[in-house]
């Protein structure tokens, strides 16, 4: 099945104002979906027989940033049958200040069990909660970890259980004279020192 | 010094006064230690709860610093006696943030990151990752020919050591010992070999975006071919000392048994996907690379000793991939010794880009089979720029210890070493 009809599938069951963009200008073609009717839609992709989609490749979250105030979290679904691949997307607010609640996305862990830990590891790292997931704990981190690591505006702790967590003084204890050099960088238009213009 | 500590010890019925707890937290804050009381008393996270268990049952954690958990997993069990009811993996004790470290790297950069990831099969991480560089770059089409042919080798002789190091340590799990010696010697010529094309035995960064560091070294397909020689009729030996052994068949077979839907559902790959009887290899179905010209069979466990998708018909599988990469690299070393041979105006990095700017946010996942299954990374670019926006990488280690619970269940406390060690986990991938 090609994307277009995969598309005109989901259009036929769940109506236009399931699917809010498509994009086909990408490298993978890809469906950002109305969050609340994820589950459903992935249940008939997973079981519709003309669809099949039997195995969740990869589940990944990414944050916008608290500029673009939302987060995604993409979903690379696979039907090992017919050897066809679909990307889909659901969008959510960021909720950036503390006293609003965590981004939510309905889980599909009950369609695909390999998404259980795969959306553990996205609300460990990111800080989205999958509602109705049955065992939302952290995964990675610790259990008492404060913060979620890949969103764009994570602070460190400055101590976990009276261990120091900024490793900042590294130079100094091993004996590093030379100058310091910014190892990260940041995307400007020349942030790439070869071609920067004399 | 010494009165602070006499308080410490203090159990915790006695009454705490205002000063008590004053001094508590003036040790906690000057001498800014652990108090040991306070967090080392018990294992922790648990999900389990001691006050839910049935009469007979206890919790039992094995690991994080066991040998037969492959590394540091813990694993919290159930028992009722010796039969295990429930289990719960704990993992995270070798979280190094590697996607935190790629968002702040150029795509070059992060390729030794990616060999520290699955540090038993370094080249075939690096092939994917390259590969799926070059594909959001656009210049999949460009690679010289000798380079693919030289990547497929290298990584098909990385993934003989790799499945050496499963069989072999997984023998041990089980109580043979020889095996693991001999095993273990043969990896040690692969690693050489390996040694001698990049200068590393086990971390590579050989493989570059568009190219490779170096050529093989002169005389390397000569070597690589004796050495092929000399392996073909010690996998024979093999099949015989181990596969075929009896105490291995009774510890294995029947043991651990993964129905292939689950294992389609848990989103499981590699050699226990296809130990459980589905013909399915990334090297075919995706076709990339070089993959598509050479001849290579797809082995899959079909219970020749118990069921289908036991412990031994994953590792069989293994051991029947070592045969095909066998295979593989006879090809290879063909290729390059014929019409690809060696020019002395053959510049490996002729290929690779000079910027790796992306044009526009391009979001793109690329997978393909590493000895564990299915590895793949998740990548979106930035306009302009050679640092990802966001990358991701989706470990087949972590999706095929997620099924663990599934089929432990109901087994012996023994049988539990042998279904984790047939699972051929690598912590330093599955953690990330």
């Amino acid at each position: 099945m090609l994307f277009e009809e995969l598309r005109d599938f989901i259009v036929a069951q769940f109506g236009e104002e399931s699917i809010l963009a498509t994009r086909t200008d990408n490298q993978q073609p890809y469906l950002v979906l109305a969050t609340e009717r994820l589950p459903d839609i992935c249940l008939a992709l997973h079981d519709n027989a003309q669809t099949y989609f039997d195995f969740l490749s990869c589940l990944t979250g990414l944050d916008n940033g608290p500029e673009a105030g939302t987060m995604e979290v993409a979903y690379n679904l696979y039907s090992i049958p017919y050897d066809h691949h679909l990307m889909l997307k659901v969008q959510v607010p960021r909720n950036t200040t503390p006293e609003q609640l965590m981004p939510q996305v309905p889980t599909v862990s009950h369609i695909w069990r390999t998404a259980d830990w795969h959306e553990r590891e996205v609300f460990d790292l990111l800080g989205i909660y999958f509602k109705d997931h049955p065992d939302m704990r952290r995964i990675l981190c610790a259990a008492d970890w404060e913060g979620h690591p890949l969103r764009k505006d994570y602070q460190l702790q400055n101590y976990y259980h009276g261990i120091k967590v900024p490793f900042d003084r590294h130079n100094e204890f091993n004996g590093f004279k030379g100058e310091l050099r910014e190892l990260t960088t940041t995307p400007t238009p020349f942030s790439d020192k070869r071609e920067k213009p004399e | 010094m010494c009165r602070f500590r006499v308080l410490c010890l203090e159990t915790p019925n006695t009454k705490t006064t205002y000063e008590h707890s004053l001094i508590l937290s003036f040790i906690q804050s000057t001498l800014s230690t652990t108090l040991y009381q306070n967090y080392l008393l018990q294992s922790e996270p648990n999900k389990f709860s001691a006050d839910t268990l049935q009469v007979g049952e206890m919790i039992v954690n094995m690991g994080p610093q066991h040998p037969s958990t492959h590394g540091v997993l813990r694993l919290e069990v159930i028992t009722d006696g010796e039969i295990i009811t429930e289990v719960a993996p704990h993992i995270g004790y070798l979280h190094r943030c590697f996607e935190k470290h790629a968002e702040h790297m150029a795509y070059n950069q992060t390729i030794p990151y990616v060999d520290r990831m699955d540090y038993l099969a370094a080249m075939n991480s690096e092939h994917v990752w390259c590969m799926g560089v070059e594909k959001l770059l656009g210049i999949t089409g460009q690679i010289p020919r000798r380079v693919e042919y030289i990547r497929v080798l290298v990584a098909e002789l990385n993934r003989i050591a790799s499945h050496f190091v499963a069989i072999g340590t997984y023998a041990i799990d089980i109580g043979a010992f020889t095996p693991f010696l001999w095993l273990l010697r043969d990896r040690e010529h692969i690693q050489r070999l390996l040694e001698w094309v990049s200068g590393a035995r086990m971390l590579y960064n050989y493989i570059w975006v568009g190219g490779l560091y170096y050529d093989l070294p002169i005389g390397f397909e000569e070597r690589c071919q004796e050495f092929i020689d000399y392996l073909q009729p010690k996998l024979d030996e093999l099949d015989t000392i181990l596969l075929e052994n009896k105490i291995f068949i009774a510890r294995t077979a029947n043991v651990g048994i993964l129905p292939l839907d689950v294992a389609i559902n848990y989103g499981c790959s590699g050699p226990m996907l296809r130990g459980s009887g589905l013909r399915h290899d990334l090297r075919r179905v995706d076709g990339y690379s070089v993959y598509p010209e050479l001849e290579f069979d797809i082995p899959i466990g079909q219970g020749l000793v118990g069921t289908t998708g036991d412990c031994w018909d994953r590792n069989y599988v293994r051991a029947l991939e070592c045969r095909e990469s066998i295979k593989i690299i006879r090809q290879c070393l063909e290729r390059l010794t014929g019409d690809l041979k060696r020019t002395p105006d053959f510049d490996p990095q002729a290929a690779c880009p000079k910027k790796m700017r992306m044009t526009g946010t391009q979001e793109l996942y690329f997978r393909g089979e590493t000895p564990r299954g299915e590895l793949g990374y998740f990548f979106r670019t930035t306009d302009r720029s050679d640092v990802p926006f966001r990358c991701h990488g989706r470990s087949p280690c972590f999706s095929n210890l997620s099924v663990l619970h599934e089929i432990a269940k109901g087994c012996m406390v023994a049988d539990l070493i042998a279904i984790v060690g047939s699972v051929d986990i690598v912590l330093g991938e599955l953690d990330r």
